[in-house]
C-alpha cells in the first residue's frame, strides 16, 4: 500500500516537473534547457516575495512568482530564441546557457545551503490505509490532476490553445490560417515556464530550495519526456508514472542512491527499444534516420 | 536617399595562391604557410614565454586540454551533426582508466595513456550507441546525462576509490615533459582532423550531418558511420580526461565536472564551429579569462553563459570566420 501510494504522488509530481517541457517541446519545437533553471527561479522568487518584503500574503507572493517566470520564458524567447529558431544545435545550447546562468547566478548571488524554505500550503498529516500522508503531498496530487484537466480544456475549447494546437500540428497550415507562429511560441513558452514555476510552487514547500534541484528538475523532465515520446502529452502522463513507480520501487527494495540511475537507465533502454517514445507516433518518420 | 552596399571580393593573392601558382614566389608561399606557421610556433613557445610565472604555466596545461575538447566537440556538432553536451564524460572515462591502468595494473605512464585513450574512446562509444541512430535533440539529452549518471554510480557503488578518487597516479618526468605532449598532441590531431575531414570518409560525415536520406541511398551505412565519428571524437577526449588524470596525479569525480562539457561548447562557438582551428582560439581566449575571473567563484559561469548567448544570437559566424574573411578577402561599399 506505501508503494502504490507513494507511487502515485511520485508520478504525479514527475508529470507536474516535466509538464512545461513538453508543452514547449510540442507546440514550438524548442527543447527548453533552462527548464529546470525557471523552476529554481520561481521558487527562489516566492521565497524573496515572502521574506524580503515582509507582509506579502502567501497566495501574492506564489501568483506574482509564477506570473514573473512566464515573463522571463516569454523574453528568452521574444530576444533570444527568436533570432535562432530551427537551429537546433544553437537553441539547445542557447536555452542550457541561459539556464545554467541563472542558475550559477543564482547560487553566486546567495542561493546557498538549507535555510531557504518555502512553508507548507496545510501542515499535518492524515492516514490513508495505514499510510500517513502529509496534507501537501495530497494537494500536489489534487492539483495535479485538476492541471492536467483544465490543460486538456484549455488546449480543446479555447481559442488560444487551439491556436496552440494547431501550430503543433503543422506550422504552415496554421500560418496560413492566420495564426501568428512566433506569437503562439511566445505563449507557449511562457505558458510552459509558468507551468515549472507552478511545479515549483507546489513541489519546494516538500524541500530546500537548492541549485542543484535544479539540475534533477530538468534531468527528469527530459526522461520523462524521452520516454512519453518527445512532444506527446499522453506520453508524458504515462512515462511519469512508470518512471515514478520504478523509483518507488527502487528506493523501498534497493537504495535510494539508484533513483537517478533508474530515471537514465530508462532512457536508454527506451532509446533501444522504442526509439520514439511509448507514444511518439507520428514523429517516428521525422525523428528517426 | 542612395543605397549602398558592401561588397566582399577575393584578394587577388588569394586566388593566386589557390592553383599552381602558389609556389611561385616567397610572398604566395609566405601567405600561405604564415598563418599556420604562426600558430604552431606559437604554441610551441608558450611554455617559454611564460617561464617566470609557474601559476600560468599549469594555466597552458588546462587550456590545452580544453582545446582538445573544444575539437571534438567542434568535429562533432560541425562535421557529424551530433551536439555532445558530455565532454566530461570524455575527460572522466579517459581519466579513469588511466588512472586504472596505472594504479591497479602498474602500467608505465607512457603507456598507460594511450591505452586508456583507446579503450576509453571504445567505452564512451558504446556507452553512447544506442542513441546514434536518432536524429534531433535525443543525443545531446544522453550525452548531457552520462556524466551525471556515472558520478552517481561511483559514489552509490563506492568503486574506483568512491568519493575520493584514485590517488597515487604517476606524474610526468618534468615541466617540459608535461606542456610538449599536450601541445604535440594538440597540434597533431588539429592537423589530423583537418586532413581527415576533407578526404572522402569526411564528407560522407558533412553528408550525414545534412541528409542523412540521402547517404542512406547511397548504399552507406549512417549508423556505422556515426559510430566511426564518435570514436574518433572519444579518442580525442580520452587522451585530455587521461593526461589530466597524470598531471593532477589523481582521477576523481571531478573529472566528470560541468566545466568540461561547458567551456569547450563556448570556446567553440566563439572561435567559429567547423573550422577547428576556431575552437583552439576559442579555449586560448576563454580558459585564461576563467583563470583571471578565478575570484568571482561561480559567477564565471553567469560570464560565459552570457558571452555564449551572445555570440550565438548577434555574432553566430565566430571569430575565425571573422578573421578568414578578413585575410582572404578585401570589402568595399558600392552602389545599389
Amino acid at each position: 500500500m506505501h508503494i502504490i501510494i507513494y507511487g502515485i504522488i511520485n508520478s504525479i509530481t514527475l508529470s507536474l516537473v516535466s509538464l512545461g517541457f513538453t508543452l514547449v517541446y510540442s507546440i514550438s519545437r524548442v527543447p527548453n534547457f533552462a527548464h529546470g533553471a525557471l523552476y529554481i527561479l520561481s521558487g527562489y522568487l516566492v521565497w524573496l516575495f515572502i521574506n524580503k518584503f515582509a507582509g506579502f500574503p502567501y497566495p501574492f507572493a506564489i501568483i506574482a512568482a509564477i506570473g514573473l517566470t512566464a515573463v522571463v520564458g516569454a523574453l528568452i524567447y521574444r530576444f533570444i530564441l527568436i533570432r535562432i529558431r530551427g537551429m537546433e544545435i544553437s537553441e539547445i545550447i542557447a536555452t542550457y546557457a541561459i539556464g545554467l546562468a541563472i542558475l550559477e547566478g543564482l547560487r553566486w548571488g546567495g542561493l546557498r545551503g538549507g535555510t531557504f524554505t518555502l512553508p507548507t500550503f496545510m501542515a499535518g498529516s492524515v492516514n490513508l490505509f495505514d499510510v500517513s500522508v502529509d496534507y501537501q503531498r495530497l494537494i500536489i496530487v489534487g492539483v495535479g490532476i485538476l492541471t492536467f484537466v483544465s490543460l486538456y480544456v484549455f488546449t480543446r475549447y479555447t481559442k488560444i490553445g487551439l491556436a496552440l494546437r494547431g501550430i503543433a500540428q503543422d506550422e504552415r497550415a496554421a500560418m496560413m490560417l492566420g495564426i501568428n507562429s512566433d506569437m503562439t511560441a511566445i505563449v507557449s513558452l511562457a505558458i510552459g515556464s509558468a507551468l515549472s514555476g507552478f511545479a515549483a510552487v507546489l513541489l519546494l514547500p516538500l524541500g530546500n530550495i537548492v541549485v542543484e534541484t535544479g539540475y534533477n528538475v530538468l534531468i527528469f523532465a527530459i526522461a520523462v519526456c524521452v520516454i512519453g515520446g518527445l512532444g506527446s502529452w499522453g506520453g508524458t502522463i504515462v512515462a511519469s508514472f512508470v518512471i515514478g513507480f520504478a523509483q518507488i520501487l527502487t528506493e523501498a527494495f534497493i537504495s535510494t542512491h539508484y533513483q537517478m540511475v533508474v530515471a537514465l537507465l530508462a532512457i536508454i533502454v527506451t532509446l533501444l527499444v522504442k526509439p520514439s517514445g511509448i507514444f511518439g507516433k507520428q514523429k517516428e518518420l521525422e525523428e528517426r534516420v | 536617399m542612395e543605397m549602398m552596399r558592401k561588397e566582399r571580393i577575393d584578394r587577388g593573392l588569394k586566388v593566386r595562391t589557390e592553383g599552381l601558382y602558389a609556389i611561385s614566389s616567397y610572398r604566395e608561399i609566405l601567405y600561405l604557410m604564415g598563418p599556420r606557421l604562426l600558430l604552431i610556433v606559437g604554441v610551441m613557445a608558450l611554455p617559454f614565454i611564460f617561464e617566470l610565472a609557474p601559476y600560468w604555466k599549469r594555466v597552458i596545461n588546462i587550456m590545452f586540454v580544453y582545446a582538445l575538447l573544444a575539437l571534438s566537440f567542434d568535429f562533432l556538432a560541425n562535421y557529424v551533426g551530433l551536439v555532445c553536451l558530455g565532454g566530461a564524460f570524455l575527460t572522466g572515462v579517459g581519466g579513469y582508466f588511466s588512472a586504472i591502468y596505472n594504479v591497479y595494473l602498474s602500467f608505465p605512464t607512457y603507456l598507460a595513456i594511450p591505452c586508456a585513450t583507446i579503450t576509453g574512446a571504445a567505452f564512451c562509444t558504446l556507452c553512447l550507441i544506442p542513441c546514434l541512430p536518432l536524429r534531433g535533440v535525443y543525443f545531446a539529452i544522453v550525452t548531457l546525462m552520462y556524466p551525471l549518471l556515472f558520478t552517481r554510480i561511483i559514489e552509490a557503488l563506492d568503486i574506483l576509490g568512491g568519493t575520493n578518487g584514485i590517488t597515487g597516479v604517476d606524474g610526468f618526468a618534468n615541466q617540459y615533459v608535461e606542456h610538449y605532449i599536450i601541445i604535440l598532441v594538440v597540434i597533431g590531431f588539429l592537423f589530423g582532423m583537418r586532413r581527415f575531414v576533407n578526404q572522402d570518409i569526411g564528407l560522407v560525415l558533412r553528408g550525414v550531418k545534412d541528409n542523412d536520406q540521402s547517404v542512406r541511398a547511397s548504399g552507406i551505412d549512417v549508423t556505422r558511420m556515426k559510430i566511426l565519428a564518435v570514436f574518433v571524437a572519444s579518442l580525442i577526449g580520452c587522451f585530455g580526461g587521461a593526461y589530466m588524470a597524470h598531471l593532477y596525479m589523481w582521477a576523481g569525480i571531478s573529472l566528470f565536472a560541468l566545466d568540461f562539457s561547458i567551456i569547450p561548447i563556448a570556446s567553440v562557438v566563439i572561435g567559429g564551429g567547423g573550422t577547428l582551428v576556431g575552437a583552439l582560439i576559442g579555449s586560448f581566449i576563454l580558459v585564461p579569462l576563467s583563470e583571471i575571473l578565478r575570484a568571482f567563484g561561480t559567477f564565471r559561469i553567469v560570464i560565459y553563459c552570457i558571452i555564449l548567448t551572445g555570440f550565438i544570437v548577434f555574432k553566430s559566424e565566430g571569430l575565425m570566420i571573422f578573421m578568414q574573411r578578413k585575410y582572404h578577402q578585401f570589402e568595399r561599399w558600392v552602389k545599389v
